[in-house]
């Protein structure tokens, strides 16, 4: 990276974590809301254990791994709806009249949702162990879920900064959300694969990529080292971003034509 | 007179509801993704040991999912008084209605139209899933009912937030809580399953009497009817209170 590179996505990214750490109405919902829905589906869903071939005795350690990806959604938001009001408020014109680097850009701005996905993966890891899940990989599997969970946060991040400069608008990056909700609840997120017994469920749950980023999470909390989960549940993230960021940059050249 | 201005109100209101694909699609299909997602992705559940419900997992969930919708309903008729608020439009009817309840009465109607549009298509899918339905028309009659209240109910709640706040940022506060109060309720498997702190809570959560009445209907095995319709009337009397507080503060703000 040329230094003037580098510069321009240090200003960048020092910009967006400042913005995402003076916002506690984007941190704390991204912190609570998947805190409350582990609390309660582990509660109400504990009877799910009994099931023959139900993978582990805790519900708690299954369902641990569905925070992660609710709080990567969040990020699609935050960092989309960030990135929107740069764009209604005509931020992004000044910086359009800049030699700004169009990488430089959408990479300073996903820092915040680095930050934010740190912040959550070990708030959700700490909670989930303190209230009795288990965790099979040990200390370096904490690191490998913080790892994972970054990375998809920043993924979904992505795709969050393309809606933003698809449409320009902030309540259409809000939009998106029961979008995303979707691809989780139609996934394994509540029963593994192979418990899902409706056909047309199982079909749709095997399809989305979702089922895998949960299943690589669940290698580390329940089984110990799977390698071959957790190599899918990075590339898929990987995969994302890569779609999100070229997606993103396409968008942004024809927004700073646009404008 | 009152009559007159709750029917205007509720006309502008469902108006805008049937005629706006964005405020119309996200109320049917909302309710019919829970739907799916809960009868679908859970069936197994109706394997546990303990659970005895006669109808199948489908009809076990469409009475949540139809009480959420009723909730929600309401909820989101909350997010338009707020709007017609932030826009100035709930001004001029506080100028122009000589008797001011008519208006929420009005958006109570529109609440209550906008919820039947959403359970007629999520009846009609779940009776094409192959929904069991155990219970007589008298007894469907009163699971409607139910979420007849619950729906009065969250539209009073959500009135109040939003005549308070005035503004949509308010939202949050309409929805969490009913979000709060109905998933802390025995949603995906009976009461009797559950245990811990979730039980604990459950049972003094006035949404399990709802609940567990309302699949009692669809079962055809009457189930705490008295003490569920005791609630459905005494929540809309509160709320109808706290409601009329926010209409106050309203008047007051001007």
């Amino acid at each position: 990276m040329s230094p003037g590179l580098s510069t321009q996505v240090g200003q960048l990214a020092r910009r967006s974590v400042l913005r995402t750490m003076r916002q506690p109405a984007q941190i704390v919902p991204a912190l609570i809301f998947p805190l409350f829905l582990l609390a309660v589906n582990s509660g109400g869903l504990k009877d799910a254990t009994n099931l023959p071939g139900f993978p582990t005795d805790s519900y708690l350690t299954f369902a641990l791994a569905v925070p992660f990806m609710q709080g990567a959604l969040f990020s699609v938001m935050n960092a989309g709806t960030d990135l929107a009001r740069d764009i209604e408020t005509g931020f992004l014109n000044r910086l359009a009249l800049t030699p700004l680097h169009g990488a430089a850009l959408l990479s300073g701005l996903l820092a915040g949702a680095v930050v934010l996905g740190l912040v959550q993966a070990a708030t959700y890891l700490i909670v989930g162990l303190t209230a009795g899940a288990e965790l099979a990989a040990g200390f370096p599997g904490a690191l490998v879920i913080i790892a994972l969970s970054v990375s998809i946060t920043v993924a979904f991040g992505s795709v969050g900064l393309f809606a933003a400069l698809r449409t320009g608008s902030g309540e259409a990056v809000q939009s998106l959300f029961p979008v995303f909700f979707v691809f989780l609840f139609l996934s394994s997120m509540a029963l593994p694969l192979d418990l899902l017994q409706t056909d047309w469920f199982h079909a749709v749950a095997s399809a989305n990529p979702i089922s895998y980023l949960l299943a690589a999470f669940r290698s580390l909390l329940i089984e110990g080292w799977d390698l071959g989960a957790l190599a899918l549940g990075f590339g898929i993230a990987m995969a994302i971003l890569a779609i999100g960021m070229f997606a993103a940059s396409a968008a942004l050249k024809t927004r700073l034509v646009r404008t | 007179m009152t009559r007159r201005i709750a029917l205007a109100v509720a006309w502008r209101s469902i108006h805008n509801f049937l005629t706006n694909p964005a405020f119309m699609v996200p109320a049917i299909v909302f309710p019919l993704f829970f739907f799916v997602a809960f009868a679908g992705g859970l069936s197994a559940i109706a394997n546990t040991p303990g659970f005895d419900f006669p109808n199948g997992y489908t009809a076990f969930q469409f009475v949540f999912v139809l009480l959420q919708s009723a909730a929600f309903g309401g909820v989101f008729t909350g997010f338009g008084i707020a709007r017609d608020f932030e826009t100035g439009f709930a001004r001029r009817y506080l100028l122009a209605a000589s008797n001011r309840s008519g208006i929420v009465a009005g958006y109570a109607l529109a609440a209550l139209v906008r919820a039947l549009v959403t359970w007629t298509v999520l009846t009609t899918v779940a009776l094409l899933a192959g929904m069991d339905v155990g219970g007589s028309g008298v007894d469907l009659f009163g699971l409607y009912g139910l979420a007849v209240f619950v729906n009065l109910a969250a539209t009073l709640w959500a009135a109040g937030v939003a005549m308070r706040v005035r503004s949509i940022q308010g939202g949050p506060l309409m929805q969490f809580p009913t979000f709060l109060v109905l998933f802390l309720a025995p949603v995906y498997v009976p009461l009797s399953l559950l245990s811990g702190w979730i039980h604990a809570v459950a049972s003094v959560n006035p949404v399990t009497v709802l609940l567990e009445a309302g699949r009692g209907f669809i079962s055809g095995e009457a189930t705490q009817v008295a003490l569920a319709f005791a609630l459905a009337v005494v929540l809309p009397v509160l709320f109808a209170l706290w409601a009329r507080g926010g209409l106050k503060r309203a008047e007051a703000a001007g």
